[in-house]
């Protein structure tokens, strides 16, 4: 199992090898002039090139990329060409609401998903089941965005329940913190909960089909016992699959939402960096999301002998 | 057994309709039969008999979306279950009424340890501790013949044989001392020898607790082995009730009798001579299985190991061996459908086993294969008849030629030749095998390659599908290698019988020879565990004194 670990960390580094020559190579082929945004529009052709030598942008590009390469393997990850703050430390600042957001969203789905999926099982082709399938797929339809600004408008515009924007760490106390991120988690997770709750029916209901089920009812288990100990469990492995898939594809929804939401995370970072032609940022965005991404693939390879013992590495 | 007793089991004019059909077809109708204590009740009918739904509707587990028991009692110790409630039901499973079902493979959760699994029996039934449990689930896995229960209990199904598993599922379906057990074709998807085995324990602990058993079964031999009553099935109905010699020596209903005189008996029918030009020679042909790991060692598994053996023009020649034995890789090396490690497959003198992909294509028209499950091995979509050309037309015939060809073939199986426009679901099983067997003949082979073609057949239907085999054999003159697991098939239509085991040849030779003085241990032992050896179904006697 160590082993195991091991050797997918070792091959998670050609990964980021390509990630990195990939993106950095995209970056330098869309048009659009960092040192242009940085000078103004009255600069001119003489203060522009300063600002090129200053920032390295003159150098031929596979020179530019060893010296970002070098840099990255020594564990830095550059400046901003805006701020000449440190990217990694830059990313750290924007980590936590982002994280907040994410992880609220995970278990938030998980809380609601896997047991409207369960239920729907269990009433498959009943009025219930039909219910939440229905509000499923409108959950899957209507974007993040739209949501969110539904949720804003009536909550805490019309209700005054909630903040309307902003975020506060959490070593300002729980509660403001709490309070903040309740209708982002809850606009982001729509999506999540519907795909969760589906696929958890599917999965059930097809192990519903296997003999050993029709041995727990011979046992005299209830139905209860049946689903939950017996179903739900064998279930487990294409629901964790798409699980692990939803929190990758995670990433696009928390740059939506934190714009929606207003949350200094990392996914407005990206926006902004982008808008600004900031290379290293969006470098070092890339490649984190890119690790994130593959962590969690491991994450959920591994969690699967935990579920089901015939899985071994 | 105790008949002044109240009958474990009563069934009592019971039928079982589909739901929400409104013409009100019924799968069962009319079905009475009653069970003592310490009494085996051998169900045997055909596939479609309803002996299944029979077995689920004393359980009370019909699916109660598509079956509904519409009239009758089902009487369990005296206790209607038709009318009990769903809790009282719950209460009656795995305590009065138990069940072991086919499939030890699939009838255990995967991912829960099988000694967890029988301790749930407990948990819903008793209020036992945990460590009383425990012992007692390590007593029962005893007394089921388990070496090393300790390990048992903390294993997962996949890391026991089937014969283990259906140790446990016996274990939780009569730890609670159930007085009826119902056994549906407990022992279908196991070898001969674990068989006989698990026979044998159910017997023994039938004895130990004087419980009714139930046993449902397709199999004749079974029956004749452990049955004090029989009840035969056809089409959802009883045709016929009676003591074992009653239905196996003396049956009174016409269908019985046909059902009886197509078991085939390990007694080998007379062969004629035969030709002498061999068709298939198979040479030191190996097959290893190896396993790639990108780290650690390396496992290799040897699947076949130094096979020789002849197939003659017309002559049938059978491989005969439990799942492992080697006999289906050994089949599929010669049709190429796996690459040989090592030997030679010489088909007319020309070798198929190192041809390269452009050299084999001519070769594969001179070795056709049937495989075993006909709802899988055609094509759903495709015309029956589109199906027996496509080899036809592969090969540069025209597609008219093609056509009357498929036509003649379908007469040559016994089948209507508008069968050609239609779509395999509208065959039944001995119908789609027989178009198999049309489709593999179209090709003219030298050599038909029939891997457990017969296996998934009812007995009559399995009966019909030899004698076309045997017909075609005659007609055609082609060479069959015969994969199969069972001996009394393989006695019915072999010449010369091959028996493998763990990859090896243990012994070959003709088949009278093998299967009445055989020379080796493992050969006597498959045939000793042969159910139903000691009758002589086709003539309905026994064949040594064993009437009980």
């Amino acid at each position: 199992m160590l082993a195991y670990i091991a050797r997918r960390l070792l091959a998670t580094i050609p990964v980021m090898v390509m990630v990195a020559v990939v993106v950095f190579a995209i970056l330098r082929l869309t048009p659009g002039d960092p040192a242009a945004i940085i000078a103004g529009d009255d600069a001119t052709a003489e203060q522009l090139e300063k600002i090129r030598q200053s920032m390295g942008l003159d150098m031929p590009i596979h020179l530019q990329l060893l010296q970002w390469i070098s840099r990255l393997l020594q564990g830095d990850l550059g400046v901003s060409l805006l701020s000449g703050t440190p990217v990694l430390s830059m990313i750290g600042d924007r980590m936590g609401p982002s994280l907040a957001l994410a992880l609220g969203t995970i278990v938030v789905t998980v809380i609601i998903a896997i047991p409207l999926g369960v239920v729907a099982a269990w009433k498959r082709g009943k009025l219930l089941d039909r219910t939440i399938m229905t509000l499923s797929v409108l959950g899957f339809s209507v974007p993040v965005f739209v949501v969110g600004y539904l949720l804003i408008y009536y909550l805490s515009i019309q209700l005054g329940l909630f903040p309307v924007q902003g975020y506060r760490p959490l070593s300002e106390g729980f509660w403001p913190f709490a309070q903040r991120l309740v209708l982002p988690v809850l606009a982001l997770s729509g999506v999540y909960v519907a795909l969760i709750a589906r696929i958890t029916r599917s999965s059930i209901i097809e192990v519903m089909g296997e003999d050993f089920i029709r041995t727990a009812r011979a046992k005299g288990a209830t139905e209860r016992i049946v689903l939950l100990r017996h179903a739900l469990r064998n279930a487990a492995v294409p629901i964790l699959t798409v699980i692990g898939i939803g929190i990758a594809s995670l990433i696009s929804g928390v740059v939506v939402t934190e714009s929606v939401f207003n949350l200094p995370g990392l996914g407005r970072l990206v926006v902004e960096a982008v808008l600004a032609r900031d290379y290293p940022v969006i470098q070092g965005l890339i490649l984190l999301f890119s690790f994130v991404y593959i962590l969690i693939n491991l994450l959920v390879d591994v969690l699967y002998p935990v579920f089901d013992p015939r899985i071994r590495y | 057994m105790q008949d002044n007793h109240l009958p474990a089991l009563e069934i009592d004019n019971l039928a079982v309709q589909v739901v929400g059909d409104r013409a009100g077809r019924h799968v069962l109708e009319n079905i009475s039969f009653n069970l003592s204590p310490g009494e085996t009740l051998c169900v045997v009918g055909e596939s479609g008999s309803g002996k299944s739904v029979t077995s689920l509707a004393v359980m009370g587990l019909l699916p109660p979306d598509a079956l509904r028991p519409s009239r009758g009692r089902i009487l369990v110790e005296g206790e209607d279950i038709l009318t009990a409630s769903p809790s009282r039901l719950r209460e009656l499973r795995a305590t009065r009424v138990a069940m072991i079902f086919q499939e030890p493979m699939t009838a255990l959760n995967p991912v829960e340890k099988v000694g967890e699994q029988i301790d749930e029996v407990l948990r819903i039934h008793s209020r036992l501790g945990r460590a009383e449990r425990r012992a007692k689930i390590l007593a029962m896995l005893e007394l089921v013949h388990m070496p090393d229960a300790e390990r048992i209990y903390d294993s997962y199904p996949h890391e026991l044989s089937g014969g283990q598993r259906q140790r446990v599922v016996i274990s939780m379906a009569l730890i609670l001392e159930p007085a009826i057990l119902i056994a549906d074709e407990p022992t279908t998807a196991l070898d001969v020898t674990t068989q006989k085995q698990i026979l044998s324990l159910i017997r023994e602990l039938q004895m130990k607790h004087n419980t009714a058993v139930l046993f449902i079964t397709h199999d004749f031999g079974v029956v004749a082995e452990i049955a004090d009553r029989i009840v035969v099935m056809n089409r959802g109905k009883v045709v016929e009730v009676g003591t074992r010699n009653d239905i196996l020596a003396r049956p009174r209903e016409p269908y019985t009798r046909m059902l009886v005189s197509s078991v085939p008996s390990l007694v080998p029918k007379p062969r004629g001579t035969l030709r002498t030009d061999i068709v298939l020679d198979v040479k030191a042909l190996s097959k290893t299985y190896a396993g790639k790991r990108l780290f650690g060692r390396r496992r290799s598994i040897p699947a076949a190991q130094d096979v020789n053996l002849a197939v003659r023009r017309g002559e049938i020649v059978g491989i005969v061996g439990e799942s492992g034995s080697g006999k289906t890789t050994v089949a599929r090396c010669v049709v190429r459908l796996q690459d040989p490690t090592s030997g030679a497959v010489l088909v007319h003198g020309e070798d198929i086993a190192k041809a390269s992909r452009s050299q084999l294509r001519p070769m594969r028209r001179r070795v056709q294969i049937v495989f075993q499950d006909p709802y899988r091995s055609l094509n759903p979509r495709i015309k029956v008849g589109e199906s027996i050309i496509e080899g036809l037309v592969n090969f540069g015939r025209s597609r008219d030629e093609a056509l009357s060809k498929a036509r003649n073939l379908l007469d040559l199986v016994g089948l209507n030749q508008d069968a050609m426009h239609r779509y395999p679901h509208q065959f039944s099983g001995g119908q789609r095998q027989r178009i198999c067997i049309a489709r593999a003949l179209a090709l003219e082979p030298d050599i038909l390659v029939a891997d457990e073609a017969v296996s998934a057949l009812d007995v009559s239907v399995q009966a019909q599908v030899l004698e076309l085999l045997d017909e075609i054999r005659q007609r055609v003159g082609v060479g069959v290698l015969f994969i199969t697991h069972d001996l009394r098939v393989a006695a019915q239509i072999c010449d010369t019988i091959v028996v493998m085991q763990k990859g090896r040849i243990v012994e070959a030779g003709p088949a009278a020879e093998i299967l009445i003085a055989p020379r080796q241990d493992y050969t006597r032992a498959l045939i000793d565990a042969a159910p139903g050896r000691d009758w002589d179904f086709q003539n309905f006697r026994p064949l040594r004194s064993s009437v009980r």
